[in-house]
């Protein structure tokens, strides 16, 4: 197991160190002089020197690769230009609504996509079964961030039950915030609980024509009972991947979905930053997001571990 | 041919013929401003109405499905070109050094979120549809990449494939002469579904300003701009949010009943 | 009163019929066995006893199991029976095993399920079955995982679930058919110990009247669904009366008649051949460690000799195989055909190639579903610098087909238009193009049913008559073996342990290995070889 662990671990820091490269390849090499991109073609020569000084441009590319991650390690992630705040702030101050709100929408989601996919699986070709495939069908089709619009012509313009949009802030209440996310988390859970929800079908389906499956009833369990002791665990085994790749998508569905709905969150900062110009916010922006779907991965392969004990042993 | 596929087709034909249509004819120029006319709710001369410009919403759709169909298409055929040579290779070689380089880059790349690669281009180069286009493209080749080489590994260890190298034809050989013609289903499924994906992505980054921009017509810059005027005019928003719905629905029922349809354990019960 | 009383049975699944009127009773402590070939039904049957049944089948007839009128009964008075009053063993011990439980779980779970004891009882008695089969607890903890048991095993931990309940019945559908020849005689004891100790009936499913010979008290032989007949083994074996059983039999000990071998002249010579695996590495900063999978082999095969390679499953043969097809390098030693090296420095030499030809095991798997017949037994034509066109390739298409008792036209067809049988004729169509001297078969007809299998031993040996060819037949079946080689090789942990004249070796083994291997394969009752 120890083993297993120390493998994953070793290739999350391989991966981080590759995206960590490619990113600051993409921001920072790659458009020439990150300084006078930032500031335009009008800027003065001085203004650019300035900013060159300031963003550390004038030390060799390697060493500001090194000094980019090192400061990014000790928290550091560089002064954004446009705000002149520390990035880092900035940050955290808007994951405080993303976050939150992708954990919302990801506990949707799976509350809602796993029974649903168990129930059609136990159903199969029944009427049960097609009407849960049919709306996943729909799940899946519709854009989230269509359906946040849809959802605000009814529930905020027409029965008034949730406000429009905006996020009245964490010291007003828990209550009154989760109030004002739950709209955008449900336009974030749906497509991703459709999905979710076939795959836990599917998965179910495959353990069900199994061998061990037909020993277990054999042993006088009900097709119920063996479903529930033999499958699901089993099943589990690929729905977890498809909720690892879900973290993602509802990461940069929550980016989007604020847009709908106006909350001052990560999705905000970044389109205005890509106004701006900011390099240093986006790119600090994007290897968080990377880092997050890293880690997230690393975080799964370890929940197959535990799942699993044929990779306990292995390896 | 299951229900669903023939419902699934028609209707992705329906659409794709309509956006096709839209090269020859459309009701009205979907450029052309018409300001007193500005939005109209659907009537017999604006089947769907206008927007806030007055432009034929029915005209705009079709234009629009148009260019999203095109960025989906060409990411999804940048992906195809090249996921299946890296797909083909790892498998051939797998458990090599090779093998564990392809694998290991399209872990990297699968840790790029769409959207951040999106971010990433168009913080530096700007937006546009080819930006979009790289972007669904880029994620695509990693999708595809592990497709085949899945389906290639199962194949390599098949007997058929021992008896080519028996005959002593090369990996490379094999793998196009037999390895990837089993492939094909597994491709055009997966194509379907990742060429759906891609009409959602092409509206997802148009809709946040990452992807297509004016006066190029798309579905997601139709969403983009209805979002200021959603409560004063819904239908700027219903109609092009559905032709999105419809196409990715279509696309996907057509997918699926393919699968099944190709699926040679299900093929061996049908007469 | 029987404790198993099938009455007309029929069953169809689909609209397709499986089963026909069939009727057998099995009494307590008796041992019945169901044979016949694939397609007859006899799974079905015990699958209709359990009422495990696939979805869309309907039955009619009469099940009665202890006075339970099966087919009647509610889904919740069945599942009172699973397990409680009918054991059930399955073919595959690999994949019978939830995978994610422990054995002892999964062996207790038999006993609650029924509420027949309290959770620590149950547990005790899961100990206690399990060192019942043969699993004591030093190396068999109720903790274990079944990925970490051989699938001998594996079976023993289903066949522990199977009686822990003592049930009065115990199925057993092909329990030894995926096991190795010594496993399968030691799997096949521990079941009749139990059928005696807990005075079981016993529906065992067999393709193989070998093994069911001397541990059966009746024989049932089904075909296409039928019974076509039935009686006490002993009866059986000595007065066959229907013509299908007979053939079954003959079959199944079928000898074949070789042509002598020729006067001794190498062809295939293997000087000291070493194949090392790498395996998984272990500790993250250690060299991998190392498996030794062929062991300094050495052994030469004359032309126009017939030579059997056995040993059962891991022992080394299938890599030895690929070793001398050329397709893995060797780390050691030679291999020559014909005095040439197969390998020529990292490349396999195509001329020494042509000489040589393989028929694998799977009669699906072995031909791409894409292409026509023509092309799939042509694609050996590859190892020539300028192979054979038109009216050449046509001629040698035909020919070759014709050889193997298929016709010319059959190249046109794809090959899922035909049987397991043809596409193993095929395989050898596409064997025999280059003309080769030899031809290794490697479980070539292991898959095959045994009357199909009959026919394609005849074509080898009718082939190597008209051809002057060479055989290697690698194979875990010793009565096959035995009829089609003139010499084999015994092999045991990647070395060739014994080798010697076919017959000299099968009457007097020297080797303590050839021995155990003899003894545990089932033999077919001596009473009916006149037959």
């Amino acid at each position: 197991m120890l083993r297993y662990a120390l493998k994953r671990l070793l290739s999350l820091f391989i991966s981080l160190f590759v995206a960590s490269l490619i990113i600051f390849f993409v921001i920072e090499i790659a458009p020439g002089d990150p300084a006078s991109f930032m500031l335009g073609i009008n800027a003065q020569p001085e203004t650019i020197a300035n900013l060159r000084a300031e963003l550390g441009l004038d030390v060799p590319k390697l060493q500001r690769y090194l000094n980019w991650v090192g400061g990014m390690l000790s928290g550091d992630f560089g002064t954004s230009y446009t705000y002149r705040t520390p990035v880092a702030q900035m940050i955290m101050d808007r994951l405080s609504v993303s976050l939150p709100l992708a954990v919302y929408g990801l506990i949707l989601s799976v509350l809602i996509g796993l029974p649903a996919g168990i129930y059609a699986a136990t159903r199969r070709g029944r009427i049960g079964d097609m009407a849960v495939m049919g709306a996943t069908q729909l799940g899946v089709a519709v854009p989230n961030f269509w359906f946040a619009m849809m959802l605000v012509l009814l529930f905020a313009i027409r029965l008034q039950w949730f406000s429009a949009g905006g996020f009245p802030g964490w010291e007003k209440g828990l209550w009154v915030s989760l109030h004002a996310l739950t709209l955008p988390a449900i336009c974030l859970a749906l497509p991703q609980a459709a999905i979710l929800a076939r795959v836990m079908r599917s998965a179910l389906l495959d353990v069900l024509g199994e061998d061990f499956m037909r020993t277990a009833r054999a042993k006088g369990l009900s097709r119920s009972q063996a479903v529930w002791r033999h499958g699901v665990r089993n099943a589990f085994i690929p729905v977890l991947t498809i909720i690892g790749l879900q973290i993602a998508f509802l990461l940069a569905g929550a980016i989007i979905i604020e847009q709908v709905f106006y909350l001052p969150g990560l999705g905000r900062l970044i389109f205005q930053s890509i106004q701006a110009r900011d390099l240093i916010v986006v790119e600090s922006v994007v290897m968080l997001l990377v880092f997050s779907v890293i880690m997230v991965n690393f975080l799964v392969d370890l929940a197959y571990a535990l799942i699993d004990p044929r990779l306990r042993s292995r390896e | 041919m299951s229900r669903s596929m023939i419902l699934g087709g028609a209707l992705s034909l329906l659409l794709i013929g309509a956006a096709l249509l839209s090269l020859l004819w459309t009701p009205y120029n979907f450029e052309l401003l018409d300001i007193p006319n500005k939005l109209q709710t659907p009537s017999a001369a604006h089947w769907l109405g206008t927007d806030h410009l007055g432009r034929d919403i029915l005209s705009m759709i079709m234009a629009g499905a148009r260019t999203s169909l095109g960025v989906a298409m060409l990411a999804v055929v940048i992906g195809l070109v090249f996921g299946i040579p890296l797909g083909l290779l790892a498998a051939a070689r797998s458990g090599s050094w090779l093998d564990e380089l392809i694998m290991r880059g399209n872990d990297v790349v699968f840790a790029f979120p769409l959207l951040a690669m999106a971010i990433l281009i168009t913080a530096v180069v700007g937006p546009s549809a080819m930006n979009a286009i790289v972007a669904f493209g880029i994620f695509n080749i990693p999708v595809f990449a592990r497709t085949v080489r899945g389906g290639a590994l199962s194949l390599w260890e098949r007997e058929f494939i021992l008896a080519a190298r028996v005959s002593g034809k090369s990996s490379l050989r094999i793998s196009f002469e037999h390895v990837l013609p089993n492939l094909i289903n597994l491709l055009i499924v997966q194509g379907t579904i990742q060429f759906a994906l891609g009409i959602q992505v092409e509206a997802a980054l148009s809709f946040v300003g990452l992807g297509v921009q004016p006066p190029v017509p798309s579905l997601g810059r139709m969403l983009a701009d209805s979002q200021t005027l959603v409560t004063l005019a819904p239908h700027l928003a219903i109609f092009p949010g559905l032709a999105i719905i419809l196409i990715v629905l279509g696309l996907n029922l057509f997918g699926d009943g393919l699968r099944d349809w190709l699926d040679p354990r299900l093929r061996a019960k049908r007469p | 009163m029987s404790l198993l009383s099938i009455q007309n049975l029929s069953l169809s699944i689909n609209g397709a019929d499986i089963l026909d009127d069939v009727s057998l009773l099995i009494q307590p402590g008796e041992i019945v066995a169901v044979t016949g070939e694939s397609g007859s039904g006899k799974s079905m049957t015990a699958l209709a006893t359990m009422q495990l049944l696939p979805p869309g089948s309907q039955t009619s007839g009469q099940i009665t199991l202890d006075e339970l009128e099966v087919l009647d009964a509610s889904e919740e008075r069945l599942c009172k029976m699973r397990g409680h009053q009918v054991g059930m063993v399955f073919q595959e011990p690999m994949t019978a095993l939830n995978p994610v439980k422990t054995i002892g779980d999964q062996v207790a779970e038999t006993i609650l399920i029924h509420d027949a004891m309290p959770p620590d009882a149950a547990m005790d008695r899961a100990r206690e079955v399990l060192d019942r089969v043969g699993l004591p607890e030093e190396r068999f903890a109720l903790s274990r995982y079944p990925h970490e048991l051989s699938g001998g095993q594996r079976q023993r931990v289903v066949i522990a679930m199977a009686i822990a309940l003592q049930p009065k019945l115990l199925i057993a559908d092909e329990p030894t058919t995926a096991l190795d020849v010594t496993t399968q005689a030691q799997i096949l004891d521990l079941l009749q110990g139990l059928v005696r100790e807990y005075d079981m009936g016993m529906l065992m499913i067999t393709h193989d009247l070998a093994v069911v010979s001397d541990m059966a008290d009746r024989i049932v032989v089904m075909r296409k669904g039928q019974v076509v007949e039935e009686g006490p083994t002993r009866d059986l074996f000595a007065n066959m009366s229907h013509p299908y059983t007979k053939m079954l039999f003959a079959a199944s000990g079928h000898q074949v008649s070789l042509p002598p071998a020729p006067a001794p002249e190498p062809l295939l010579e293997l000087h000291e051949v070493v194949r090392d695996y790498r395996l998984p590495r272990t500790k993250l900063f250690t060299a991998p460690g190392q498996m030794r999978a062929v062991n300094h082999v050495s052994f030469t095969i004359n032309r126009g000799e017939r030579v059997g390679l056995v040993g059962e499953s891991g022992c080394g043969k299938s890599t030895l195989t690929r070793a001398v097809l050329g397709l893995e390098q060797i780390q050691s030693g030679q291999i020559l055909l014909g005095g040439a090296p197969v390998f020529s420095g990292h490349r396999p030499n195509p001329a020494v190639r042509r000489q040589m030809q393989v028929v694998f095991q799977d009669p699906f798997g072995s031909f791409n579903p894409r292409h026509r017949v023509d092309r799939l037994i042509t694609e050996p034509f590859h190892l020539y610098e300028k192979p054979p066109t038109g009216a050449a390739r046509r001629d040698a298409i035909a020919e070759a087909l014709t050889a193997v008792g298929m016709r010319p036209e059959d190249g046109q067809k794809f090959i899922h238009e035909f049987s397991g049988g043809q596409r193993q004729r095929i395989a050898i169509a596409r064997a025999l193009i280059t003309r080769p001297s030899l031809i290794l078969f490697d479980e070539a007809v292991s898959a095959l049913d045994v009357s199909v299998r009959a026919q394609v031993l005849d074509l080898l040996a009718d082939l190597c008559r008209t051809y002057d060819l060479t055989y290697l037949f690698i194979s875990h079946d010793l009565s096959v073996v035995r009829t089609v080689t003139d010499r084999v090789l015994v092999m045991q942990s990647g070395q060739i342990v014994e080798e010697g004249e076919t017959e000299a070796v099968f009457t007097d083994p020297a080797h303590p290995y050839t021995r155990e291997l003899i003894a545990a394969a089932p033999v077919l009752p001596q009473v009916a070889q006149d037959v």
